[in-house]
């Protein structure tokens, strides 16, 4: 939800970023305050995930121009684990699968790690146990999924439901969500939505990264901006996505086409 | 790979300390004269010493294995002092007797001695350079006719179970370091459950070679007869020297009919610096013999130290309907060279046998798997499940697999799988990405690869392991 007072999260002015060499980003800028919901889209290649990693820290990407500042911290002066204690989630588009490590194992130890930074209370397995089970039902999860190991043998879907329960537990101010609605079938891409949007508070807020507007049908972003080749070429509101669903990406970049040059 | 990777591996060796004890070493060299004189010293029977002599007569004549994926400059068998002994030496009626010296030795190292043994419920053995130096909980053992003691006291209290044994699984002249072994021997465990007893607590010795210079080359022999059964538990550890140490053991178990012998090794000899400089040469040969029907002999072992390792525990599957089983945590870090693995060999009926393998390299060091299955003609209805999988940390160390499979008997069935897997950055990104640092996450990884073998170790080892690799790796990942 917008609100005209609302305090910035992150801050991000005329970014660029490679990976081998190669320039992905070129001049990227975005701001997201507390409570608001965007919506990061762009064909193949446009450098949308690429973002979202940058943003966690991925140590393949070089930061080469720009600045990134999270609630007025240089974001790129901070190791990928302490952004994530600070508050930045990446929902992954590929959750990595870690065999013989039981799934509630490792949650536990994430979400202690994390509640350790903000000097907040630490749970022993029994008190982790409840607290998991209950996080669990939000997405509609069978509690076998805490005995398995991590992400091993899982689904897509429940690959991403997985993620989101991990959203849930480390409680971020930032959720970047990689394509999180890629693989899921219907049922499962509304149950993920539904969790997101049950974790929504004025505090924090979500970085949607998707190809597809269907998504958006359920998690009602107050922004929506269009990436082509490295920066953001137009923002809009909901109704963006709903012209770009019906017009493709050609249309937005040939518009933008026009106004090259203007400050995205 | 990332500085982060590079790191996880550089923990100083914690137990890379000498205990200040004066010791009674023999003159360095090998010969004949050697031998009659650990012989004497020991005040051996007629014909202990003559089995020395067999042995060491027939090793003159055997050249070193060059077949193990490991290299290393040739030993030279003249340097090395083939007997240490804490003096004055132990014989002793009680803990308290023992040099406090040596006793805080063992503290450090956390050895569950005294009463630490009592609260840990365990029995142990020490075997200090190359002499027992005490053994708790014998007289208690002794109630259900269980022997436990060093193997020189078995020579002089069991004279006849030791000249049964000995040697029966492992013939003197079996291979090089096991023929230089029979010759040489100074001192190791002894261990008997007679028929029908389940021993009533786990049976532990530790190993530790203390003088520099001198090799240790220590036997262990246990036996199980029908319907016993026993879980024996093996640690290791040596204090860090330039130059390279041997150890050369041989280890013997006979399970009769329906007996049940459990052994579980936490092997971690001073592996050298991270350089390469310096380490144990850990040249073991274990062998298990299941002998009876439905016998079962089961190794667990965790090697973490030693410059260079070279051990195959293996079990012969004699007895109709007997169990062999392997699992394998091998870490190699720096520039150690392990090449380990198993041999099941499959004679009687319905034998059955498991091999899990995990094998983790690390900085410049090399990591080898080498298993044999071998199933006999007569082993109607014979199986073996293997599984080996490798995991790599960085980019400079190597992992190789070579099993060696031969069927005789087409009603047989063997299963191999195989894995190689790299500790990536994707994984820590991971790991980083929910708060957790790099060493944690690799921590967490190799206990998760290493589960199904950790969970053989009776508790408290395994409890011991995941802590040790933790060490082991922490500072390659930074």
């Amino acid at each position: 939800m917008i609100r005209a007072n609302a305090e910035t999260l992150l801050e991000v002015r005329g970014l660029c970023a490679s990976v081998e060499g190669v320039a992905i980003l070129k001049d990227m800028s975005l701001t997201v305050k507390r409570g608001e919901v965007h919506a990061l889209m762009g064909p193949n290649g446009s450098g949308k995930s690429t973002f979202a990693k940058i943003l966690a820290g991925h140590p393949a990407y070089q930061v080469t121009g720009g600045s990134a500042t999270f609630e007025g911290v240089d974001l790129f002066a901070l190791k990928p684990e302490e952004r994530a204690r600070a508050g930045v989630f990446l929902g992954f588009q590929y959750p990595i699968e870690i065999p013989g490590v039981a799934n509630s194992q490792f949650l536990r130890l994430t979400y202690n790690t994390v509640q350790a930074q903000r000097g907040r209370e630490e749970l022993d397995p029994l008190e982790f146990d409840d607290l998991v089970r209950e996080k669990m039902k939000l997405l509609e999860m069978n509690p076998d999924f805490l005995d398995r190991s991590v992400n091993e043998g899982f689904s897509g879907g429940e690959k991403k439901r997985n993620e989101i329960l991990q959203m849930a537990l480390l409680d971020p101010r930032l959720a970047v969500l990689d394509e999180t609605d890629s693989g899921l079938d219907i049922d499962a891409l509304r149950i993920v939505a539904s969790g997101i949007n049950a974790l929504g508070t004025p505090d924090n807020a979500v970085l949607l990264v998707t190809h597809y507007q269907r998504l958006l049908n359920y998690i009602v972003p107050d922004y929506v901006h269009v990436m082509s080749a490295g920066r953001i070429i137009r923002t809009g509101g909901r109704e963006l996505a709903l012209e770009l669903e019906a017009r493709g990406y050609d249309w937005v970049s040939a518009a933008s086409g026009a106004a090259a040059g203007a400050p995205a | 790979m990332s500085a982060a990777l590079q790191n996880l591996v550089n923990q100083p060796y914690k137990h890379g300390f000498v205990t200040d004890i004066e010791s009674d070493v023999a003159p360095k060299g090998l010969g004949e004269d050697t031998i009659r004189l650990i012989s004497s010293k020991k005040a051996e029977p007629e014909w202990l010493l003559d089995f020395r002599l067999k042995a060491y007569r027939h090793w003159l004549q055997m050249t070193e294995p060059a077949w193990p994926n490991v290299t290393y400059p040739k030993i030279d068998f003249q340097t090395i002092s083939y007997y240490a002994a804490p003096k004055p030496k132990a014989k002793l009626a009680s803990m308290d007797e023992v040099d406090p010296e040596l006793l805080r030795t063992f503290e450090k190292l956390g050895v569950p001695m005294h009463e630490r043994a009592a609260l840990a419920g365990v029995a142990v053995d020490v075997i200090f350079d190359s002499v027992s130096v005490a053994t708790t909980y014998k007289h208690k053992l002794a109630e259900v006719g269980i022997i436990f003691c060093s193997i020189s006291e078995a020579v002089r209290e069991h004279p006849e179970l030791v000249r049964q044994y000995m040697g029966s699984v492992v013939p003197a002249g079996d291979n090089y370091y096991a023929a230089l072994n029979s010759a040489v021997f100074t001192d190791g465990s002894f261990c008997f459950i007679p028929k029908g007893v389940k021993c009533p607590m786990d049976l532990s010795t530790y190993f530790r070679i203390n003088t520099e210079g001198s090799g240790q080359f220590e036997r262990t022999l246990i036996i199980a007869e029908d319907g016993a059964s026993v879980s024996y538990l093996e640690g290791c550890t040596a204090p860090r020297f330039d130059t390279n140490q041997l150890h050369a053991a041989v280890v013997e178990l006979v399970a009769l009919d329906n007996a049940d012998i459990k052994y579980s090794t936490v092997q971690n000899w001073y592996a050298g610096d991270e350089n390469g400089l310096g380490g144990i040469y850990n040249f073991v040969t274990k062998r298990g013999l299941c002998k009876g029907v439905n016998s079962r002999i089961s190794w667990t072992q965790v090697e973490t130290g030693s410059a260079i390792t070279w051990k195959y525990p293996s079990c012969i599957l004699r007895g109709d309907n007997s169990v062999g089983e392997f699992y394998s945590v091998a870490l190699t870090n720096h520039y150690q060279q392990a090449d380990t693995g198993t041999k099941m060999i499959h004679i009687g009926r319905n034998t059955r046998s498991t091999i899990v393998s995990k094998g983790i390299s690390a900085g410049h060091s090399s990591n080898s798997y080498r298993g044999q299955v071998k199933i006999m003609p007569r082993a109607e209805g014979a199986r073996n499940y293997s599984q080996c999988d490798s995991m790599l940390i960085g980019d400079a160390c190597s992992a190789s697999t070579f099993p060696y499979i031969e069927v005789r008997n087409p009603g047989a069935k063997v299963e191999h799988e195989a894995s190689t897997s790299k500790i990536g950055e994707e994984q820590l990104f991971y790991f980083a990405q929910r708060g957790v640092g790099a060493e944690q996450a690799v921590s967490m990884i190799i206990n998760g690869f290493c589960k199904e073998v950790f969970q053989q170790l009776p508790m408290e080892f395994a409890v011991e392991a995941t802590q040790l690799l933790g060490l082991k790796l922490e500072g390659s990942v930074g």
